[in-house]
């Protein structure tokens, strides 16, 4: 049951990074391509946390912890780059 | 009999984090203007990680007790997404990017730069110069 579920959960995880990827390559607007960016490193932390339940090893969550880390901080950096035209004032 | 329950509840979770995510990036796709595009991402795709990040904690649970490390991603994923969702705005209006024409309300940030009186009605007096 789990096995199937990995499956579809993969599939869906997979079709969302595409989707992503397509916002963060066309988006109209530079706002649009950090917001496609930021979700895209969500969606990897998932995909991440899937692959650790498929090869049954605990030692992933630690990758998934520190993309979570690092994506927030960049995402903050981008917008404040974007606000103010610097990063620490 | 347990062990069907708790791969079954493991399963719910995985498929409903898949379904949450896969709806938030399509709203993210689909949607007109920016402001009703960040909806998609901020909400359901975090709503979408927490479940999966939850579903790999029972499965990892299940064997040797209770492990809450995978918690400590997805406190740190609800607390910071509305974060990023803020700036992300913020940046939007001072970018002055247009909404959807159907939009009601009219905040002011979104307002022109160009002053609203005319030479003639401009606030007279002595002069603004020191």
């Amino acid at each position: 049951m789990i096995d199937m579920a990995l499956w579809i959960a993969l599939a869906l995880f997979c079709a969302a990074i595409v989707l992503n990827f397509y916002r963060a390559v066309v988006g109209p607007s530079l706002p649009d391509r950090v917001l496609a960016v930021d979700t895209m490193y969500m969606n990897s932390i998932a995909l991440i946390v899937l692959f650790g339940i498929w090869v049954n090893n605990k030692d992933y969550f630690e990758a998934a912890l520190l993309i979570a880390m690092l994506g927030f901080v960049s995402t903050i950096a981008i917008c404040k780059y974007l606000l103010r035209g610097d990063i620490i004032e | 009999m347990l062990d069907t329950i708790i791969e079954g509840a493991v399963a719910f979770m995985l498929i409903a984090g898949g379904a949450f995510a896969f709806i938030g990036s399509l709203g993210m796709t689909h949607l007109k203007d920016f402001y009703m595009r960040l909806h998609g991402p901020s909400k359901t795709t975090t709503l979408g990680v927490g479940c999966t990040l939850i579903g790999s904690l029972i499965y990892f649970s299940r064997e040797d007790g209770p492990i809450i490390q995978e918690l400590l991603i997805t406190i740190s994923a609800f607390i910071t997404a509305p974060v990023s969702a803020h700036m992300l705005a913020k940046s939007a209006l001072h970018h002055k990017l247009k909404p959807d024409p159907r939009t009601r309300g009219n905040p002011v940030e979104l307002e022109s730069d160009k002053p609203r009186h005319t030479i003639e009605e401009a606030p007279q007096g002595d002069s603004p110069l020191p």
